[in-house]
C-alpha cells in the first residue's frame, strides 16, 4: 500500500513529545484515577465548534485532493446477514479499482466484512493494496462471554484479516465497570496480533460526549490502534461532534504518550460534503498528521459512489449520472 | 413649682451606622417654619461625604448579599420602629413644614406606609423586572436586576419626610446603599427617621444621612467616582450642574418629572442594572 | 500522482482561496443622505470616501452631513412623528418592522458582502452572525409594537418622539438594527448617524426601508463624522439620544445632554474578564477564549480581553491557546475560510499597535501569531500577552483589537476580585463544570452580561448593556423597550 502520510505539518498538528510516557494502568482504581483527571466536555461548545468548521469551503485543488484522500480512507463495508461470497467479490473489485474508467482513482483503504467472509475477501483482493478488516467480538451487540469474543477474533485473524474491528461492552461501560471494558480490549489486542485493532465505542449508545471522551481514553490506554465511532447498527451513528471529541482525545493521547491512534467514523457518512466536513475537523483539531488512511478512516458503503461522482464533476465540470458507477 | 426645662437633642449625622458630628466640627442653625430656633444641625463637609461613601461601599455588599427576604424584614422593621416614633416624627414634620398637626400626622403615616410598600418590593423586583429570555439556541438565559451600588440622594427640599422616604427607600429596597443629603433647611425629620435605622437591623453604612449645605455637599456627591447613581430631586437650581458633574463617571441620574406618577417604579428602575446570564444547556 | 495530491492537500497548503464575490454588494459609486425617504445631496455637497480596510481602496463616496442637514433630518423625523408614526396603531407599525426583517433576509447575501467590504470583518461572521441577527432584531421588536401595554411600564406607555442614534463601526448593520427596531416599535421616529468609516450597510438599509414602504421621514440616515454626531446630540428637537461607542465620547455626550430633558442610553467600552476554572471543559474553553477575543478582530466592546485563568491549569491553557492562535486564518475578509479579517481603519491600527507596545514596555511576554499578513490594508496579527499584571495598562485599558492579556488567579474569590477591579462592567465569561460555583461567581460579577461556558453570544430577546463606566440602559429584550418609552 502506497504511503499516504501527510508531510509538512507546519505547526498545525500535534507536537509529538520526545519523552514517551504511556500511563501504566495497574488496576481499576488506577484507571479511574486517570479517567477522572480528564475534564468534561461542554456539549454546546462541541456542537457550535463543528457548526463553525462546517462552514469551511474547500475549493479547486484542495477539494480534489480531499476527495482523493477520502476515497483512500474508505473502509468499504458490507455487514449484512444476506452477505454472500458473490457480493463480497464485487465489493473487492470496487475496492481495488473504484472507477475502472479512471485509473487515477486511488484504491480504498480496506474492505470490511464479517469473519466468515475474510478468507474469501483475501483471495479476491490478492496483492492489491487494500486491507481486509473484519468485525469481531460478537459484533454488533458484543453480548457474549470473553471466550466467545476471543474465538471470534482468532478465527478472523486466522482467516487473514489485517484489521479487527471489535466492539466494547457498552453494558459494562454504562454500569461503571470500566476496568472490565479495559481488560477486554487488552485481551482482544493480544489475540488479534499482528492485525491492527480498531475499537468500536458505539457512541450512539454512550450518548454523552463525556462518555465518548472517557471511552476513547479507555480504548487508547488499553492499546487500540484505532478508535471507531459506531457499528452502523444502531439509530445514531457517526456524527461530527462525536468525531471532534474523539479526535481531540487522540491528539491529547499522542501529546502525552507519543503514540498516534487512528480514528474511524462509521455509519451515516454518505456524501462527499459530509466526508469533507470530517476532513476539515481532522485538519483543524487533531492536525495534519491524521490526514492519512493510516490514522483516519470512513466506514461506509454508499459514500464511495458519491465521492466518485463529485470527483468526476471536479474534473469534467459536469455532474455524472449515478448509474455511471457500479452499485457495489 | 417651676416648669421642667426640656432636654434638647443634638442632631448628628447618621454615618456608618452611628451618630457623628461633622468631621469639620461645624454646625448650622435650623429653624422651624415659623422662624423660631429648632436645633443646631451638624454641617457635613466634603470629608464626611467621602467617609459616607466608603462606609456605603463596604455595607452595600453585605446588604445585597443578604437574601431579598431578609432585606424585606429589615425594611419592615424600619417601618415598625418609625411607627414607635410617630409622635416625634409628627412634631418634626409639623415644625419643619409648618403643617397642622393633622396634616403632619397624615404625612408621617404616608411616609411609614411607603416604607412598608418598598419593604415588600425587595423580593419581587427580580420577578417583575427580570425573567427568563427565550434565546434562539441551547442556552438557559435569564436576566436579574442588580443594584447599581451606591446611590447619592439629594433629598427633596420641601417634603422633608415623605420626599426623603421616597428617595431613599426605592434604591435601598433593591440592594443599593445610600448616601443622602437631607433637606438643607428641614433636615430633622429625615435625621430622626435615619436614627431609627441605627437601632434597627440595617448593616451600618447602608443608609447614611448628612445634613448641611446642599450646594456644597451635592457637588462632592456628584463628582465622587465611587458613587454609581445620583438622585438630584432636591438639587433645585443646581440640578443641571449636578447632572453634568455626574456624567464624569457615567452615573445613573434620576431627575423627577411631572408625570412620574404614571410610570411605575421609575426611580427604582433608575438604580438597578440588568445582569443577563447565559449558560449552555447540554447533556 | 496520488501522493502529490494527498501530501500537498489540506495539511501543508491550507485551503485554496474561497472568496465571496465582491460584486454581490452592488454598491453605488456615490451615496447621498437618506432624508424624508429619499437619498439627497447634503446642503454643502461634501462627500467623503468609505474605504475597504482590507485593500485601502475606495468603495464609494458618501455625504458628509452638516448641522443644517441634521436639522433637516430632525425636522423630517418630527414631521413624520407628528403626522404618521405616533398616531399609527401599533399593529400597523409591527407590520412595517416585519417587512423590514424579511427584506433584510432577502438581501442577506448582499448585506453580508457590503458589511465585510466596508468593515473588514470575515464574511463568515457577517453572513452567519451580523446579518441574521439584524433581521432577528426587527422580527423580535415587530411583535412588541402592539403589545406595549404588557411590557411592564404602565398602560399605554408613550414614545419619546425623535430619537437620535449614533452607532459604532464594529457592527454597523447590527447596531443600526439594535437601535432602530426598538425605537420604531415603541413609536419613535429616528435620525441614525452611522460611523464615519462604515456607513454603507446603513445606506443599503435605507434602500430596504424604501422597499418596505416605510413612511417618509420615519427613519433618516445622516452620514458624516464626529461633528455630525455632535450636531445630533445638541439638536433641541431630539428627545432621545442612544449612543454606542467609546466611554470617552459617551461621557461627553452625557455631559452635553445633562441639562436637557433628553433621555439617554449609553453602551460604552469594556475590558471583559474571561474566567477559566481548573475543572472547565478544556477544549471548549480554548474555543471560548478564541471567540472571546478574536471574534470581529477584537473590535467588540464586550470582548473577553482579559483572560483570568486558574493558576493550576494556566500552563496547559496557555499552551493549547497559543497552538490554536496559530491556526487562525488571517486574511481576505471575503474568503469564506477567513477567521480574522482586517482592522477597521488606519487610526485603529495605530492605536492597537501603540497599546501593544505598552504591553512590551511594561514587561509582559508577547506572543504573536506567525500568520502571514497581506501587504496592503490594515492588519494586526492575533496577539497574546502572558505574564500580565493587574496593574499593566493592557489589563486595564480597552484595546479594541485582537490582543489578549492573560492573568492568573488562585481562588474563586480572587477571580471575582480581579474581574471586578475595572472601571468597566460590560461582560464577563465564566468557565467551569461546576454549576454552583458558576452561579456564585455570576452573582458577584459587576457586569451586564455573564456568559457561562460560552462567550460573545447575542440574541434579540436577551438584554445587553453595561454597568459602571460601560454605560447604562439595555438593548434587547423587554428591557430594551424602556430606552425608547417615556417611562
Amino acid at each position: 500500500m502506497a504511503p499516504l502520510r501527510v508531510v509538512g505539518d507546519r505547526d498545525r498538528g500535534v507536537v509529538i513529545p520526545t519523552v514517551i510516557t504511556v500511563p501504566t494502568i495497574a488496576n481499576e482504581v488506577e484507571l479511574r484515577r486517570v479517567l477522572r483527571s480528564g475534564r468534561g466536555v461542554d456539549a454546546v461548545g462541541v456542537e457550535s465548534r463543528v457548526a463553525k468548521l462546517g462552514t469551511r469551503s474547500l475549493k479547486t485543488a484542495t477539494k480534489r485532493a480531499a476527495i482523493d484522500l477520502s476515497i483512500a480512507m474508505v473502509d468499504l463495508t458490507t455487514l449484512e446477514g444476506a452477505d454472500t461470497p458473490g457480493r463480497v467479490s464485487s465489493l473487492c473489485a470496487k475496492a481495488r479499482r473504484p472507477d475502472p474508467s479512471d485509473l487515477s482513482v486511488p484504491a480504498v483503504a480496506a474492505v470490511c466484512v464479517y469473519p466468515d467472509l475474510v478468507a474469501h475477501a483475501r483471495r479476491e483482493l490478492g496483492d492489491a493494496p487494500v486491507s481486509v478488516a473484519s468485525v469481531a467480538t460478537a459484533f454488533p451487540a458484543g453480548r457474549a462471554s470473553l471466550e466467545v469474543k476471543l474465538l471470534d477474533v482468532a478465527e478472523a485473524v486466522a482467516a487473514g484479516a489485517h484489521e479487527i474491528d471489535m466492539v466494547i461492552d457498552r453494558g459494562a461501560f454504562l454500569a461503571g465497570r470500566w476496568g472490565q471494558v479495559f481488560d477486554e480490549i487488552v485481551a482482544v489486542k493480544a489475540a488479534c496480533a499482528p492485525a491492527h485493532l480498531k475499537v468500536i465505542l458505539e457512541t450512539g449508545e454512550l450518548v454523552t460526549y463525556d462518555n465518548v471522551k472517557r471511552a476513547s481514553w479507555i480504548a487508547m490506554l488499553a492499546g487500540a490502534d484505532f478508535i471507531k465511532t459506531s457499528t452502523g447498527k444502531v439509530a445514531v451513528n457517526a456524527t461530527l461532534p462525536v468525531a471532534l471529541v474523539m479526535l481531540e482525545a487522540a491528539r491529547d493521547f499522542a501529546e502525552e504518550t507519543g503514540q498516534l491512534v487512528g480514528v474511524k467514523v462509521a455509519g451515516g457518512v454518505r456524501t462527499t460534503k459530509d466526508a469533507l466536513k470530517y476532513l476539515v475537523v481532522v485538519n483543524e483539531t487533531a492536525g495534519a498528521a491524521w490526514l492519512t488512511p493510516t490514522y483516519f478512516r470512513f466506514g461506509a458503503s454508499s459514500l464511495l459512489n458519491d465521492l466518485l461522482m463529485q470527483r468526476r464533476k471536479q474534473r469534467t465540470g459536469a455532474y455524472a449520472r449515478p448509474d455511471e458507477f457500479s452499485g457495489d | 413649682m417651676s416648669e421642667r426645662l426640656d432636654v434638647l437633642k443634638t442632631y448628628k449625622l447618621v454615618l456608618n451606622g452611628a451618630f457623628a458630628r461633622s468631621e469639620s466640627g461645624r454646625s448650622y442653625e435650623v429653624t422651624a417654619a415659623d422662624g423660631s430656633f429648632l436645633a443646631n444641625a451638624a454641617q457635613a463637609s466634603r470629608k464626611d461625604v467621602r467617609d459616607a461613601v466608603v462606609a456605603a461601599r463596604a455595607a452595600q455588599i453585605t446588604w445585597w448579599r443578604a437574601t431579598a427576604y431578609n432585606r424585606g424584614q429589615v425594611m419592615y422593621r424600619w417601618a415598625e420602629m418609625a411607627e414607635g416614633r410617630r409622635s416625634e416624627l409628627v412634631a418634626h414634620v409639623k415644625w419643619a413644614e409648618g403643617l397642622t398637626t393633622r396634616a403632619a400626622q397624615r404625612s408621617v403615616a404616608r411616609a411609614i406606609d411607603r416604607i412598608v410598600w418598598y419593604a415588600g418590593w425587595t423580593d419581587k423586583a427580580s420577578q417583575v423586572l427580570g425573567g427568563a429570555n427565550p434565546v434562539a439556541g441551547p442556552y438557559f438565559n435569564f436576566s436579574v436586576p442588580v443594584p447599581s451600588g451606591i446611590v447619592g440622594v439629594v433629598a427633596p427640599q420641601e417634603s422633608s419626610l415623605e420626599g426623603f422616604v421616597e428617595a431613599v427607600a426605592a434604591p435601598l429596597c433593591v440592594g443599593n446603599a445610600v448616601v443622602a443629603l437631607a433637606s438643607e433647611r428641614r433636615p430633622t425629620p429625615a435625621l430622626v427617621l435615619a436614627e431609627v435605622t441605627v437601632t434597627s437591623d440595617f448593616p451600618g453604612g447602608v443608609l447614611n444621612v448628612l445634613s448641611g449645605r446642599t450646594g456644597e455637599l451635592a457637588a462632592h456627591l456628584a463628582t465622587h467616582e465611587d458613587v454609581d447613581g445620583l438622585d438630584v430631586s432636591g438639587g433645585g437650581e443646581w440640578s443641571d450642574e449636578l447632572a453634568l458633574r455626574g456624567a464624569g463617571s457615567i452615573k445613573r441620574v434620576y431627575r423627577p418629572r411631572a408625570h412620574d406618577a404614571d410610570t411605575p417604579l421609575r426611580r427604582l428602575r433608575t438604580f438597578v442594572e440588568t445582569t443577563t446570564v447565559w449558560h449552555t444547556m447540554g447533556q | 500522482m496520488i501522493d502529490t495530491a494527498l501530501t500537498s492537500g489540506l495539511g501543508a497548503l491550507g485551503y485554496d482561496p474561497a472568496p465571496e464575490s465582491a460584486a454581490l454588494a452592488r454598491l453605488r459609486p456615490r451615496y447621498g443622505l437618506f432624508l424624508n425617504g429619499e437619498f439627497t445631496d447634503p446642503a454643502r455637497h461634501e462627500q467623503f470616501a468609505s474605504l475597504n480596510p482590507a485593500t485601502e481602496e475606495t468603495l464609494a463616496t458618501v455625504a458628509r452631513a452638516s448641522a443644517a442637514d441634521v436639522d433637516a433630518a430632525v425636522a423630517a423625523a418630527r414631521h413624520a412623528y407628528d403626522t404618521v408614526w405616533s398616531t399609527m396603531p401599533g399593529a400597523e407599525r409591527a407590520k412595517y418592522l416585519f417587512r423590514i426583517a424579511r427584506l433584510i433576509q432577502e438581501r442577506a447575501r448582499e448585506l453580508a458582502v457590503v458589511e465585510t467590504l466596508d468593515n473588514g470583518k470575515p464574511i463568515r461572521e457577517s453572513r452567519d452572525i451580523d446579518v441574521p441577527l439584524a433581521a432577528a432584531h426587527f422580527f423580535y421588536y415587530a411583535g412588541w409594537a402592539d403589545k406595549l401595554d404588557y411590557a411592564g411600564f404602565g398602560v399605554r406607555p408613550r414614545p419619546l418622539g425623535v430619537a437620535g442614534q449614533i452607532i459604532p463601526w464594529n457592527f454597523p448593520l447590527l447596531m443600526a438594527a439594535w437601535k432602530l427596531a426598538p425605537a420604531l416599535a415603541a413609536g419613535n421616529t429616528c435620525v441614525l448617524k452611522p460611523a464615519e468609516t462604515t456607513p454603507l450597510s446603513a445606506l443599503v438599509l435605507g434602500e430596504i426601508l424604501q422597499q418596505a414602504g416605510l413612511p417618509e421621514g420615519v427613519v433618516n440616515i445622516v452620514t458624516g463624522d464626529a461633528s455630525t454626531g455632535a450636531a445630533l446630540v445638541e439638536h433641541p428637537g431630539v428627545d432621545k439620544i442612544a449612543f454606542t461607542g467609546s466611554t470617552e465620547v459617551g461621557r461627553l455626550i452625557q455631559e452635553r445632554v445633562a441639562a436637557t430633558s433628553k433621555k439617554l442610553t449609553l453602551e460604552l467600552g469594556g475590558k471583559g474578564a474571561n474566567i477559566v476554572f481548573e475543572d472547565a471543559p478544556i477544549d471548549e474553553v480554548i474555543e471560548g477564549i478564541i471567540d472571546g477575543i478574536f471574534f470581529n478582530q477584537g473590535h467588540v466592546c464586550c470582548a473577553g480581553s482579559r483572560l483570568l485563568v486558574q493558576e493550576s491549569v494556566a500552563d496547559e491553557v496557555v499552551r493549547r491557546l497559543l497552538r490554536r492562535v496559530d491556526q487562525l486564518r488571517v486574511g481576505d475578509p471575503l474568503d469564506k475560510n477567513t477567521d480574522v479579517g482586517a482592522i477597521n481603519s488606519a487610526g485603529q491600527l495605530a492605536r492597537v499597535r501603540e497599546m501593544s507596545r505598552w504591553g512590551e514596555d511594561e514587561g509582559a511576554t508577547r506572543y504573536t501569531s506567525a500568520c502571514e499578513l497581506p501587504t496592503t490594508g490594515y492588519w494586526f496579527a492575533p496577539t497574546v500577552f502572558t505574564n500580565v499584571a493587574q496593574s499593566h495598562r493592557i489589563a486595564r485599558e480597552e484595546i479594541f483589537g485582537p490582543v489578549l492579556s492573560v492573568l492568573t488567579f488562585r481562588t474563586p474569590d480572587e477571580a471575582v476580585a480581579k474581574a471586578n477591579n475595572s472601571k468597566y462592567g460590560l461582560a464577563c465569561g465564566v468557565w467551569s463544570e461546576k454549576g454552583s460555583r458558576t452561579l456564585w461567581v455570576a452573582q458577584r460579577l459587576r457586569a451586564g452580561v455573564v456568559w457561562a461556558n460560552t462567550y460573545n453570544k447575542f440574541d434579540p430577546t436577551s438584554p445587553f448593556g453595561g454597568v459602571r463606566e460601560s454605560g447604562f440602559g439595555r438593548e434587547g429584550g423587554r428591557q430594551g423597550l424602556e430606552a425608547y418609552l417615556d417611562v
